[in-house]
């Protein structure tokens, strides 16, 4: 995973961490039925100012929806909607103080690239100067100056992207909303525009959400992202509280690779809980606070990442410790992903950083092969 | 098509089809058009049979070509007439046929997506039934005992019988009606396929419902718009049924001007100096029209 760009404003910036802090948008118990179907179910919300928050989830578990009652598309079946201390109800999209980048660009396809990006400026019926310096501005600011007469049909996917950019920011709205800004683009144009559109929203000081399925995309430009699933919010976090502390089997599996395993609580005291396992044979030991009782069922998360595969045995094997026979390699360039599968069955994923040009590895196919790890490095997840 | 030695064979159709069915009648009709009427069998002159006359005799014939067919329509005001206000009748029924159609096809694409099939299929039902049948249908709605004012006289919304039937406004609601599947068929077809993202944007931009109409819909609707035109347009100008069943001795139209020469005064150069002309005069908006297409071909590559 790429490292964000941090500068000094955003390495404190933490606002939901402020009880006094006033949220710019604030969304309560809002809902969204089509006919039968529940797409949003009793979401409450609150994003800051300059925040950049990422609405992420698979296809279909509502985030979109999400998106287009703040834009004024749909309206909710039940809650509110509020930015800047002013509800929304009844309030068409034209009169929003947001502005929307969309999915497909929609840009129009009968206008130039500046006639685009003026067309918002045009209807709020500022000066003509104004908008010519407006215009101006932005095409210097998406770096697309020279195309200005150009028609969308003329231009490559990633100059039109930033024309939608252009002209969704041109009205400096309060709000901008993004619907996976970046799902047309190659992933080498992809990355690049990640860093564009950071630094984009800090230098304009914009708040932005963000409407994602890539959890990549997600946890590279957020603050904050909340993930949704079936038209509800299962964790709002951090991207690296997201990473390191999932609420539930279900965020772990969804953000990056995790190793999940079973076992049942013997004994939790003092931040340290002790699982057995049949599928490593031996103890898990953990430590970390969690409500779990002895006897529960409750599954050790554990990142590919933070194991450590070895030849021989370790000192104390019954603990922390899985053996197995090397079933995989999956070798991605800077990683190798090793898929052991265990003696007390399932399998287990280790992933080792290749610090080295590979002439010969060390470990391969076939090998008996000993999975170890630190007791802080997993985390006990009880649904 | 794989083998390429046979591709010409495809290609040519179209162009054999041209030839056969446009070119050789059009070649012949332009040669009456040049003739003299005659009363004999064909009516005008001269003819050619170089079997029987030799073909020094049937190239000597050449001399009796004349423009005087052409040079009449100018002289005789009923020509200009008759084309005037065929341009006129056509024209202006074009455009309220727009008024008509553009809500109609604006309805069925945006109707839910399952309905739009059963909707596009009820405006070319009346094909279903001849063309001359539907117009001989409106005359027994519109004469005076005609369906339309028995309905009227037996609601008391009128005391006597509304004259409709033989008079101009019968054959506007003829040619209206008639060709109403031709304009609303490629509105529906510009209006479907456009993306509706597109109006949220700019309604996110800013536009009000009628403004985002105005400013991205209906721009983008406008080859839509001009097939529709030229595809009302070009045949009611030339149209001869519906003036003659429905119209009233005071419509004048081309078709009907051209009825009259050819089967009431058998002059046949005449008629056919008639057509010619009239082919000329629908020449420019049909090659307006493909241009048109043309550019819409390049744009949307």
């Amino acid at each position: 995973m790429a490292a964000k760009s941090i500068g000094p404003i955003r390495r404190k910036f933490a606002p939901w961490d402020d009880p006094s802090a006033k949220p710019l948008i604030r969304i309560e118990n809002v809902s969204k039925n089509f006919g039968s179907f529940t797409a949003v179910n009793n979401v409450s919300l609150d994003i800051f100012e300059r925040e950049f928050f990422a609405l992420l989830g698979p296809s279909g578990c509502g985030k979109t929806t999400l998106m287009r009652m703040l834009a004024g598309f749909e309206t909710p079946s039940a809650g509110s909607i509020s930015i800047a201390g002013q509800d929304l109800a009844g309030i068409p999209p034209h009169k929003r103080p947001v502005n929307m980048m969309f999915q497909s660009y929609a840009l129009f396809p009968h206008m130039t690239v500046e006639k685009n990006i003026a067309f918002g400026l045009e209807m709020e019926k500022l000066p003509k100067g104004e908008i010519t310096a407006r215009v101006e501005e932005m095409l210097k600011l998406v770096k697309l100056e020279g195309f200005a007469l150009r028609k969308p049909h003329q231009l490559s996917g990633g100059q039109r992207q930033r024309v939608a950019l252009a002209r969704a920011i041109a009205k400096r709205p309060k709000v901008l909303l993004l619907d996976e800004p970046l799902g047309a683009l190659d992933k080498k144009l992809r990355e690049e525009t990640q860093f564009e559109l950071l630094d984009l929203q800090m230098s304009l000081g914009m708040t932005f959400v963000i409407v994602t399925h890539d959890q990549d995309e997600a946890m590279t430009m957020a603050d904050r992202i909340a993930v949704m699933d079936k038209g509800q919010f299962v964790q709002i976090s951090p991207p690296a509280e997201l990473y390191e502390q999932p609420v539930s089997k279900y965020v772990a599996d969804f953000i990056g690779d995790i190793n999940l395993i079973e076992g049942r609580v013997e004994k939790n005291d003092l931040g340290k809980i002790i699982l057995g396992s049949d599928m490593t044979g031996g103890m898990i030991e953990a430590s970390g606070e969690s409500a779990v009782k002895n006897g529960d069922t409750a599954w050790f998360a554990l990142r590919p990442e933070k194991v450590s595969i070895g030849l021989s045995p370790p000192e104390n094997p019954s603990v922390n410790t899985a053996t197995g026979t090397v079933w995989d390699i999956g070798y991605v360039g800077d990683v190798s992903v090793y898929h052991v599968r265990l003696d007390g069955g399932g399998t287990m994923r280790a992933s080792i950083a290749n610090t080295r040009r590979i002439v010969e590895r060390p470990i391969s196919w076939e090998d008996k092969v000993f999975l170890t790890w630190a007791p802080d490095s997993g985390i006990v997840l009880t649904k | 098509m794989t083998n390429t030695n046979h591709r010409w064979i495809v290609r040519a159709i179209p162009y054999l089809w041209t030839l056969v069915f446009f070119l050789i009648p059009f070649i012949i009709v332009f040669k009456i058009s040049l003739s003299s009427p005659e009363i004999a069998q064909p009516p005008y002159s001269p003819t050619f049979d170089p079997f029987v006359d030799g073909w020094s005799e049937t190239f000597a014939r050449f001399a009796e070509f004349t423009s005087a067919n052409y040079l009449r329509l100018f002289d005789d005001s009923i020509y200009v007439s008759s084309y005037l206000s065929s341009i006129w009748i056509a024209g202006s029924s074009t455009v309220m046929m727009l008024f008509i159609a553009y809500p109609l096809a604006y309805g069925m694409a945006r109707a839910p997506k399952s309905w739009r099939p059963t909707l596009v299929m009820m405006v070319i039902l009346p094909f279903w039934t001849s063309f001359l049948i539907r117009v001989y249908a409106w005359i027994s709605i519109l004469s005076e005992e005609g369906l339309l004012n028995s309905m009227l006289l037996s609601l008391g919304i009128i005391d006597e019988p509304l004259v409709i039937l033989s008079t101009n406004a019968a054959v506007y609601i003829g040619i209206l009606y008639s060709y109403l599947p031709f304009m609303v068929l490629p509105l529906y077809s510009a209006l479907e396929k456009m993306d509706e993202s597109l109006i949220e944007a700019a309604k996110d931009l800013g536009c009000t419902n009628i403004q985002a109409f105005w400013k991205v819909t209906f721009p983008l609707s406008l080859p839509g718009v001009i097939a529709g035109c030229f595809l009302v347009f070009i045949p009611a100008v030339g149209e001869f049924v519906i003036p003659d069943l429905l119209g009233g001795s005071d419509t004048v139209m081309i078709g009907k001007t051209m009825w009259e020469e050819f089967f009431n005064n058998r002059d046949w150069p005449a008629a056919s100096a008639v057509a010619i002309a009239l082919l000329i005069v629908l020449m420019i908006p049909i090659m307006i029209f493909q241009n048109n297409q043309a550019k819409q071909q390049e744009a949307g590559q």
